[in-house]
């Protein structure tokens, strides 16, 4: 072995070999007992708290529920201005919609792998099965068949009016306006998901098993309902939403760190505050593991000095020594 | 079956054991939320966070079992 | 006459058998039992220096991730819907949420605990290493826990979660809205990864040791230390056990 030149000892690197005493220990026992120990409090918590189960809510619950705010979100889907159309990577191409620090784009480097076209997928399409409604049917093949210019001329039209809809008895009545098929799709589309029907249309999306839910939870991301329902139960982002649960079960305290940025300037005013806080938490992360070799941050365990509490009973011995 | 126990992998069957396995105290409800300044935390998430630092302090107060005879 | 063509016990060799000992599996048997000799795998001593209750959190954690792991085969037993129409469903359940949360409990005073002794000293970065690994796994393995709930709080998780996911690119393959997606990954993948990473972290305990007490003398007026006295993996020069 070639000779290593001798190296001074760094209190927070290196160790001095122990040549002191031992004790008796029985490692099984002790794994035994805090095994019990770990059921009996497991147990004790899971009969006096029980566990939280909100139900799901569904497109049905939301088209029933509201269906004013349902069929403005629909109408954004079908113009492509919906939070999903206009998402960008994974779901579509749209430009600058990728988050980015400077040049460093991930999103965008890998790609549009989950294609969604919310105009075909959460609207036209589902409307399409519905093959005994002919009106529909036609409603869809004039839309289809128009201009781009004039789609979206309707549109525009539609979403003025819609934000003065009612609900009469739980349907939907849009003051009357020059929208062509549009209104007719929009009814259809939220008739169709208050029977229930839109449901299992967006999740099969034809095929016969499913457990992809990404079309459904989208589109009903993209509406207030959810985001009502999770702002009621401190869910939000700006609510420090990610460390918490439902009611008043303890949540993800260990998370704190994470949402923390996302109440700080200049994250919570930032476009791109998810990449940002990705970022940051990663290089943290890589900090913690390799704290080891990172100076004065591992010399902080021995100038708090919490060790001579721990091992107080050994430097009293070393001392009476 | 045992009557009031039904199939107990069924719904409807098992009122006795759901009484028997339900909560006995009800965490469901309104969050209840404590804000300061810009920080806002569940008292349920607070009271874990101060629980585990209690815990942390008290196993390194509490005195450890000296040794007994017969370790080296 | 029969003839015994068993091969012989590896004890029964009279003279150096350059073939078996250049075998990978006689290699790895003979690494094997030095990195880890039975009395360092499954000690009856430990250093009199352990003298804290701050030393039972880490045998703690382990037995919450038993807990975690026994409740989650029972769920995946009956399947994922089980849990919202049984009680005893029910029930499991909770002891599944309460053993994840009495693992991070335990875990993240065990972090706090070896934080405070320095515990990577004497060449056991790696122990401090799979320790933060392991938490950061278990972290993607809760998270995946509660997109399979297949509830309100799974629903909005999982479409908050992928704006994160999304920005980093990692979205367009790891789809958080997937549900058998997030299921795969949350039964079989991730809890491998936590297993195999806590596994290797409990055996890098057991190889290097507890770690000792920081010296009562000034670190300044140690003289230099020589190389040898710093524990290197080849020799068994550390804490646990006497040789």
């Amino acid at each position: 072995m070639s000779p290593r030149r001798p190296r001074r000892f760094n209190p927070d690197r290196d160790v001095e070999d122990w040549k002191g005493a031992y004790r008796r220990y029985d490692i099984v026992k002790e794994g035994f007992i805090a095994l019990l120990a770990v059921a009996v409090l497991v147990v004790l918590l899971a009969v006096v708290f029980s566990s939280p189960d909100d139900p799901a809510i569904t497109l049905k619950t939301w088209s029933v529920a509201d269906p004013v705010d349902f069929a403005q979100t629909a109408v954004t889907e079908l113009d492509g201005t919906s939070g999903t159309a206009t998402y960008g990577p994974p779901y579509n191409n749209t430009p600058d919609a990728a988050q980015h620090i400077g040049f460093f784009e991930p999103a965008q480097w890998f790609g549009v792998h989950q294609p969604i076209d919310t105009a075909h997928d959460f609207v036209l399409g589902p409307l399409s099965t519905l093959v005994t409604q002919p009106v529909t049917q036609a409603a869809v093949q004039e839309y289809e068949g128009a201009t781009p210019d004039q789609q979206s001329a309707w549109t525009t039209a539609y979403e003025k009016a819609v934000a003065n809809a009612t609900e009469v008895r739980g349907r939907l009545r849009v003051p009357p306006g020059r929208y062509g098929p549009v209104g007719v799709i929009l009814s259809s589309l939220t008739s169709m998901s208050q029977a229930g029907g839109l449901d299992g249309t967006l999740l099969s999306g034809g095929l016969f098993y499913n457990t992809n839910y990404t079309k459904p939870l989208l589109f009903l991301a993209d509406g207030t309902y959810l985001a009502d329902k999770a702002g009621a139960q401190h869910l939000q982002g700006n609510q420090w939403g990610m460390m918490n649960e439902t009611g008043n079960y303890p949540g993800q305290a260990w998370l704190w760190l994470y949402t923390m940025w996302y109440q700080v300037y200049p994250m919570n005013q930032s476009s791109n505050a998810d990449l940002e806080v990705w970022v940051i938490m990663m290089v943290l992360s890589l900090a913690l593991v390799l704290l080891p070799f990172i100076p004065i941050l591992r010399s902080i365990p021995r100038w708090t000095r919490v060790y001579k509490l721990i091992w107080r009973q050994h430097y009293r011995e070393l001392a009476a020594t | 079956m045992v009557p009031g126990f039904g199939d107990p992998l069924s719904y409807n069957g098992d009122m006795v054991l759901g009484a028997l396995l339900g909560a006995l105290i009800n965490l469901g409800g309104t969050g209840r939320y404590i804000h300061w300044g810009f920080i806002q935390i569940s008292v349920a998430n607070l009271v874990v966070i101060l629980l585990m630092i209690a815990v942390f302090i008290a196993a390194i107060l509490l005195p450890f079992p000296r040794r007994k005879r017969g370790d080296q | 006459m029969s003839i015994d063509t068993s091969a012989p016990p590896s004890s029964a060799r009279t003279e150096p058998d350059v073939q078996v000992s250049k075998q990978w599996t006689a290699r790895l048997r003979r690494s094997a039992e030095g990195a880890f000799p039975p009395d360092r795998l499954l000690p009856d001593r430990q250093p009199a220096y352990m003298a804290s209750w701050v030393y039972v959190f880490g045998v703690l954690t382990l037995t919450s991730l038993a807990w975690v792991i026994i409740t989650g085969c029972v769920l995946a037993i009956m399947g994922p819907s089980w849990w919202h129409v049984s009680s005893i469903g029910k029930f499991v359940n909770s002891l599944h949420l309460w053993s994840v949360e009495t693992f991070f409990f335990f875990m993240v005073i065990h972090l706090w605990g070896k934080f405070f002794m320095a515990a990577w000293r004497g060449n056991r970065r790696l122990t401090w290493a799979t320790g933060v690994i392991s938490f950061l796994v278990s972290i993607a393995a809760a998270f995946t826990g509660y997109l399979s709930q297949q509830n309100f709080d799974s629903q909005w998780i999982s479409t908050q979660a992928k704006d994160g996911i999304n920005a980093t690119g990692a979205g367009a393959f790891w789809n958080v809205l997937n549900f058998g997606q997030m299921l795969m990954w949350h039964i079989v993948l991730l809890p491998i990864g936590v297993v195999l990473i806590a596994g290797l972290h409990i055996l890098m305990v057991r190889r290097r040791g507890i770690v000792p007490p920081f010296p009562e003398t000034k670190s300044a007026s140690k003289p230099e230390m020589n190389a040898e006295a710093v524990p290197r993996p080849a020799a068994p020069a550390d804490a646990d056990g006497p040789e």
